[in-house]
């Protein structure tokens, strides 16, 4: 049912867990951004990818605590996302995160979104929807390395009175949604597709989601209404990281065989690498007439094998030790070598 | 007493109401007759989405357009607009204050379809939640009106609609305005205030009290909230003997409870008596035999005036007993449901 370059690359996908065995080495592509400035410069994917673990790190060492394992898991296919994936418009500078205006109420009040680090809506250019709100620390070092936002904004990363939540809202950087109970946006983004359809608009509308959500019947619900009614334009990029926050998926509630079961409900799916740059791109590239997923199966120790040693509880990364902590300074210090 | 019959309200004018507004788009959730929009779908099938039975999903897909400038009416039974997806309608709807219709039909016990079906204790759920706005229809030129009042906000809008065979107890040429009550009697000893289907039933009974020489003034609200009419304040903080309620919905949380905390936060020492559900659920029979059985009825509204007055009114059972009620079997409604 595939085309043949399409067939080789679900071939090179299908792999288990325990089989992660590309080299950084290989991730070549490259994206031109006005990172820090507006004089456009060429920065490898692989670099991006390197930087989100980069600024996790060292904001987890800084305030002994964060999501680091999201951030391994999730690097690479983040690059993808604000590195070209997703057609997003360009902005001519790094945006500073407001101040919390206070929550949204009638007649309009406080009504500003984080769509705005998305460069806001055009109907010819994609839309991105963020949906696992948890993932907030890497979505905004991945808006760092990419030029959407200013590069000390994760020093206002849940500090009261900003809007760099722990827990991303839609009044966020890069959060159009308030989805911290998940699985809500990508009902919300069938829902912008289905209007942008009315109006003829060109663009896509994607979704990136985590693995977890696929526990909510929400997301099911949502995918027999994407498939139902056509939306070619609504592509979701999944982490599967099999892992939450009580432990790994398969001990906690299995969502395998994931692929078949998203294929059942009229999708095209595409299984990859999630640490391939080339084979995310290449899903993203897929045409078809059903809505697209593109599975991406990722290591949650990813460019940080000391979390390996924390398996299997990777949620949150809280260092129990001066020790601990001690071996994960000497980890970016690597990392930044 | 009798009023004209108007059979399906909702249904033409809702049609005719739409023509002008390219933005209203309908979503159902497999009770389109039911709800009295499978006319609106064959006159604007464009503009209508059969999203089946997948509230949560649907929530969501009605938030997305929302943000995209649509103004999406979700016709459905009301227990499926708040019950299941209750964590939908906060977090997709409700936190971003977007422009959402939400229009439940059978409110209280108005279905012999039991307790399943029986949105009994919607306001008490709804009025707990930021930003929304929740309308009760008491008749056919509020069933029609209620459009108008709900398009003007902006922010979501939970209404109890009726459909099939509806009264009209206002005149056409006086509609629903926004958290204004009317004022159907005066008097000074009694005050009544009244919502839905127990504003007509109170009117059967008014005359009879008001023979005994009692002075009643009798407001009907169609705007539970806001609930913070000066009129209304006024009257339930003036009465001479003490005020009654009346509401097709459990006492706790609806419009009872809402008059006791104006009553309160005004210093109001008079009696307050709740006729409504007595926190209990209700069961599968007949609108009749539940309005006898748990109290909603005329015989109620004249014992609480009794026990307030600490006179008994001398008003037989059997006078009251002239009730209007709709067959379970109408020819107006698309099922016995």
């Amino acid at each position: 049912m595939y085309k043949s370059s399409l067939d080789i690359l679900m071939f090179n996908c299908l792999y288990s867990q325990d089989e992660f065995d590309l080299k950084p080495a290989m991730l070549q592509r490259s994206v031109v951004l006005k990172v820090n400035g507006s004089v456009p410069q060429q920065k490898k994917l692989s670099d991006i990818a390197t930087g989100i673990r980069q600024r996790v790190l060292a904001h987890s060492l800084k305030n002994n605590g964060g999501y680091m394992s999201q951030a391994c898991s999730s690097a690479e296919l983040l690059s993808c996302i604000y590195g070209g994936l997703v057609n997003l418009p360009e902005l001519d500078t790094p945006m500073l995160p407001g101040e919390f205006a206070g929550t949204p109420g009638l007649d309009g009040l406080n009504r500003t979104t984080g769509i705005d680090f998305h460069g806001g809506r055009h109907a010819d250019m994609d839309r991105l929807v963020n949906s696992p709100a948890h993932y907030a620390l890497v979505i905004y070092a991945a808006m760092i390395e990419t030029g959407r936002l200013a590069e000390d904004a994760l020093d206002h990363f849940n500090k009261d009175g900003s809007t760099v939540e722990m827990i991303g809202a839609e009044h966020s950087p890069g959060f159009e949604t308030t989805t911290g109970s998940l699985s809500q946006a990508i009902s919300q983004a069938a829902g912008i597709a289905l209007a942008r359809r009315t109006r003829h608009e060109t663009g896509n509308t994607w979704v990136f989601m985590s693995d977890g959500e696929f526990q909510e019947g929400q997301t099911w619900e949502a995918l027999q209404a994407a498939s139902f009614y056509g939306l070619n334009k609504l592509k979701v990029i999944v982490d599967v990281n099999a892992a939450q926050c009580d432990g790994p998926m398969d001990q906690v509630m299995t969502i395998e065989p994931l692929q078949t079961r998203v294929e059942s409900f009229g999708w095209k799916v595409a299984r990859v690498d999630g640490h391939d740059t080339d084979a995310i791109f290449a899903a993203g590239s897929i045409e078809s007439d059903q809505p697209l997923m593109i599975l991406c199966y990722t290591d949650g120790t990813r460019g940080l094998p000391l979390l390996q040693e924390r398996y299997p509880v990777l949620h949150y990364l809280r260092f129990t030790s001066d020790q601990e902590k001690s071996k994960y300074e000497q980890a970016y210090e690597e990392m930044t070598r | 007493m009798s009023y004209e019959i108007v059979a399906r309200p909702h249904q033409q004018n809702f049609i005719d109401w739409s023509a002008d507004k390219p933005e209203v788009v309908v979503l159902t959730a497999d009770l389109t007759n039911s709800c009295e929009v499978g006319k609106w779908r064959d006159a604007y099938p464009d503009r209508y989405f059969s999203m089946g039975m997948a509230e949560q999903n649907m929530l969501g897909v009605a938030a997305g357009m929302a943000r995209e400038g649509l103004e999406p009416w979700l016709h459905t039974f009301a227990v499926f607009l708040y019950r299941r997806p209750l964590d939908q309608l906060q977090m997709s709807i409700a936190y971003p204050a977007l422009k959402v219709r939400l229009v439940g039909f059978l409110p209280g016990i108005m279905t012999p379809g039991g307790v399943t079906h029986q949105a009994i204790e919607d306001f008490a759920v709804l009025r707990a939640i930021p930003n929304m706005t929740i309308l009760e229809v008491g008749d056919a030129t509020e069933a029609e009106s209620v459009l108008d009042v709900a398009h003007a906000i902006d922010g979501p809008v939970y209404i109890r609609q009726l459909r099939g065979e509806v009264s009209r107890i206002f005149p056409q040429d006086e509609p629903m305005v926004l958290n204004r009550a009317r004022l159907l009697s005066t008097g000074d000893e009694i005050t009544l205030v009244t919502s839905g289907i127990m504003t007509e039933e109170a009117l059967r009974a008014i005359p009879l009290i008001q023979a005994q020489g009692v002075g009643i003034q009798h407001l009907h609200v169609s705007t539970i909230k806001p609930f913070n009419d000066p009129e209304v304040i006024r009257a339930i903080t003036s009465a001479k003997h003490g005020v009654v309620t009346m509401e097709n919905h459990s006492i706790v949380g609806g419009v009872g409870s809402a008059v006791a905390e104006i009553m309160a936060e005004h210093g109001s020492t008079s009696p307050l008596k709740r006729i409504g559900i007595r926190d209990t659920y209700a069961h599968g029979a007949s609108q009749k035999h539940l309005m006898a059985e748990l109290g909603l009825n005329a015989q109620s509204l004249v014992s609480a005036i009794e026990q307030l007055l600490g006179r008994s009114l001398n008003i037989e059972p059997a006078t009251l007993a002239a009730a209007r009620v709709v067959d379970v079997h109408s020819s107006a409604k698309a099922e016995a449901l």
